[in-house]
């Protein structure tokens, strides 16, 4: 697999737009991670961080649009309509590429079915957005592999910054899914908390109301 | 017809963005969880309404038709 | 009208008959005359084979006439409930009798599918019919013994060729809120006994998504016994609005408790040894009234709705002039919260909650906002699970609160009128740890 040192503007437009697309992709994983958490933008109410991530979803959409169409019409490589979806069929890197048509396959997929939420169950909604947590990987793997763009220098920067901070952010979301309390002791949680509430109080009271 | 906003309070996690955009109808409790109008969903209201409950992170809002 | 059965002796949930009625001999008619039970030769002996009408439909116009309504709290209008599910397109609905009472202070289903498991079978097979269904089940509690009875009379009848359909005997967990309904498809459908969010209700997507008739085992036993004698006999029994007989379960103030067979109408003073100091009316969702007034009342729920009571499952409790009303709510309640499913957060937030403060309230010197927290929580939580179960326990609190408010001044004071502390209101000692207590 040689470099590509020719270049043509379609084929710098595709390596910027995909990199502003692995960016805008971290970000959309973050916010959803905050979103699932109930965390909170400071200053922001939560519905800021909710269309936060709808809207730079769209925008990462429309990136990784500019992204593939520049790639797919640049006539230094081969890459074929086909391949675009089609996971490994083009002639040009078949495998990087393809993991490229995975994402995006996986990205129409989220995308849809979050247009359509309002009529789809909750259950299915749900379960085809866990694919987002396939997506990001997937994505970034192909980034790394289809050019040298991210293996070095400033570029290299970004890419472990936001594998970083992907992969704080999981943690933290299987950190809140383990502390979360299971349905069948949530009653029980709440009274031992009551009642220790009520200890307290009473020992406070009983000390004259001294804290 | 009328609309009527009702919560699956199985669903509901407590986000509270209903509240937060729809603050003339929709409070929250002490622990998170909306407090729904009674009656039906002022016309003028009915587009936030919509906004409300496409934005649940949990798709726990409903816009049902008055009964 | 004084027809009931004389007080059972001591013993939970036994069925003892002596002389069965004042006169007229309506009664018994659900539950045997001798505390036996009642195999299939002497069933059929008395009541002959289940009288199928030949085609679906045709028993409900009777139900209608004889004025039937479920005899598992809600006392809806059985023959609607028919009709509707009869009326109904798609696939043929699925029939389960709900025998899982879920209330500890409860045992008059566990009662009679002991005593009289013909009568609901047969009363399951005709319901079946009336719909138009072929698949039908009885939904009990897990209980080995009467679990092998029931599949016994079951495999007796199926030998005997009396039953349309066959009956399959699904077991639910011991929680308050399994006999729900939406909590009974659930199980019914393989998974926990956990109620679900309606719309659709059971009667629109039930077990495995059908449609689905639930109806308590009493109901399905008076639908039996209609189809036998009709709906004029049904309604010779019992008042104008609130026809035939009804199974109650009764706790004396010595501790005695019993299941008995009497009608609406009956006067509370006839059933319970009064006076007491309070009644609990309905079970651990119905209501407290003050003893004084218990005793005026007829068990009927013309004279209890207007005082925001109902009959309810026909639980009455008397609670004994040693005991403190606010320390055994405080424990019913406490019950009530750790039986919470934990799905809304209103319910698991609140009803536990609750109980700490009434705990509070029943013990020396509550803090003072006790009172305050108790009572905008049960506003809070009122209405707003998927269940009835907030609405419920609020209720009983909230009645708690009105008939023990001298109590509550007592306690502030310091003192306390009750001079025992042994429980008397009855509970399960098993409170659910995880998800496997709820299959």
């Amino acid at each position: 697999m040689t470099a590509i040192t020719g270049s043509t503007a379609l084929w710098y437009a595709s390596r910027a737009t995909g990199v502003v697309s692995l960016l805008l992709l971290t970000l959309v994983v973050l916010l959803g991670i905050l979103v699932n958490r109930q965390g909170r933008l400071p200053g922001l109410p939560s519905f800021a961080v909710t269309g936060l991530h709808r809207s730079l979803s769209l925008m990462a959409v429309l990136f990784v649009a500019v992204h593939v169409i520049t790639a797919v019409i640049d006539p230094f490589v081969s890459i074929g309509l086909a391949a675009v979806v089609i996971p490994f069929v083009s002639a040009y890197q078949p495998f990087w590429l393809g993991l490229g048509a995975v994402a995006l396959d996986l990205v129409a997929v989220l995308i849809v079915t979050s247009l359509a939420r309002a009529h789809l169950s909750r259950r299915l909604w749900r379960g085809i957005h866990w694919l987002a947590y396939a997506v990001w990987p997937v994505a970034l793997v192909h980034s790394i592999g289809s050019s040298h763009d991210l293996r070095s220098g400033a570029l290299l920067m970004v890419a472990i910054g936001s594998a970083l901070a992907v992969a704080a952010a999981g943690l933290w979301r299987l950190a809140g899914a383990a502390r979360e309390v299971p349905r069948a002791e949530r009653a029980a949680y709440v009274l031992a908390g009551a009642q220790r509430q009520a200890r307290r109080a009473r020992a406070g009271a009983g000390n004259g109301g001294a804290r | 017809m009328s609309k009527q906003l009702r919560v699956n309070p199985i669903g509901c996690a407590g986000h509270g963005l209903c509240a937060e955009l729809l603050p003339e109808l929709i409070t929250l409790d002490e622990w998170g969880y909306p407090l729904l109008p009674a009656g039906p969903v002022p016309r003028g209201l009915e587009r936030q309404a919509r906004r409300a409950v496409t934005d649940c992170p949990a798709l726990a809002l409903v816009l049902a038709d008055a009964s | 009208m004084t027809h009931h059965a004389t007080l059972p002796r001591p013993g939970r949930g036994q069925w003892a008959a002596g002389d069965a009625d004042g006169g007229g001999g309506v009664l018994p008619r659900l539950m045997p005359a001798r505390a036996v039970p009642v195999e299939l030769d002497e069933h059929l002996g008395r009541f002959g084979a289940p009288p199928y009408r030949g085609a679906p439909r045709r028993l409900i116009g009777d139900v209608e006439a004889a004025g039937l309504t479920g005899r598992g709290g809600a006392a809806f209008p059985t023959h609607r409930k028919l009709a509707a599910m009869a009326a109904g397109r798609g696939p043929a609905p699925v029939v389960i009798g709900n025998g899982a009472e879920g209330e500890p202070a409860s045992s008059k289903d566990k009662s009679l599918l002991w005593f009289s498991p013909h009568l609901v079978l047969d009363g399951l097979q005709l319901a079946a019919e009336a719909v138009g269904s072929v698949t039908v089940a009885l939904y009990i509690h897990r209980n080995p013994r009467l679990h092998a009875r029931l599949a016994a009379a079951i495999t007796e009848r199926a030998t005997a060729g009396l039953d349309a359909a066959g009956v399959e005997l699904i077991e639910a967990p011991h929680r308050f809120l399994a006999g729900e309904e939406s909590a009974l498809a659930s199980r019914a459908s393989g998974g926990p006994a956990l109620p679900r969010f309606k719309p659709p209700r059971a009667s629109q997507r039930g077990v495995a998504g059908r449609r689905t008739l639930v109806q308590n085992v009493e109901t399905l036993a008076h639908l039996a016994l209609i189809a036998r004698y009709g709906p004029g006999w049904f309604r010779s029994a019992g008042t104008a609005d609130e026809p035939g007989s009804m199974l109650a379960t009764l706790h004396q103030a010595d501790g005695r408790t019993g299941v008995v067979e009497t009608m609406p109408g009956t006067p509370i003073a006839d059933l319970l040894r009064l006076p007491a100091q309070a009644v609990l009316v309905g079970g651990y969702h119905g209501t407290w009234l003050p003893g004084a007034q218990a005793e005026r009342l007829p068990l009927a729920n013309a004279a209890l709705r207007p005082l925001g009571a109902a009959v309810g499952a026909g639980v009455l409790a008397a609670l004994p002039g040693d005991r403190c009303g606010l320390a055994e709510t405080a424990r019913v309640v406490r019950y009530l919260a750790l039986e919470s499913a934990g799905q809304c957060g209103p319910c698991f937030n609140g009803l536990p909650r609750m109980a700490g403060a009434l705990a509070e309230l029943a013990g020396p010197r509550p803090s003072p906002q006790a009172y305050a927290d108790l009572q905008r929580w049960s506003g809070l939580v009122a209405g707003r699970g998927a269940c009835h179960h907030p609405d419920g326990t609020a209720r009983l609190v909230g009645s708690t609160l009105r008939v023990f408010a001298a109590e509550i001044d007592h306690h502030a004071h310091g003192h306390c009128t009750g001079t025992s502390g042994r429980p008397f209101l009855p509970l399960r000692a098993d409170p659910p740890l995880d998800d496997a207590d709820w299959t």
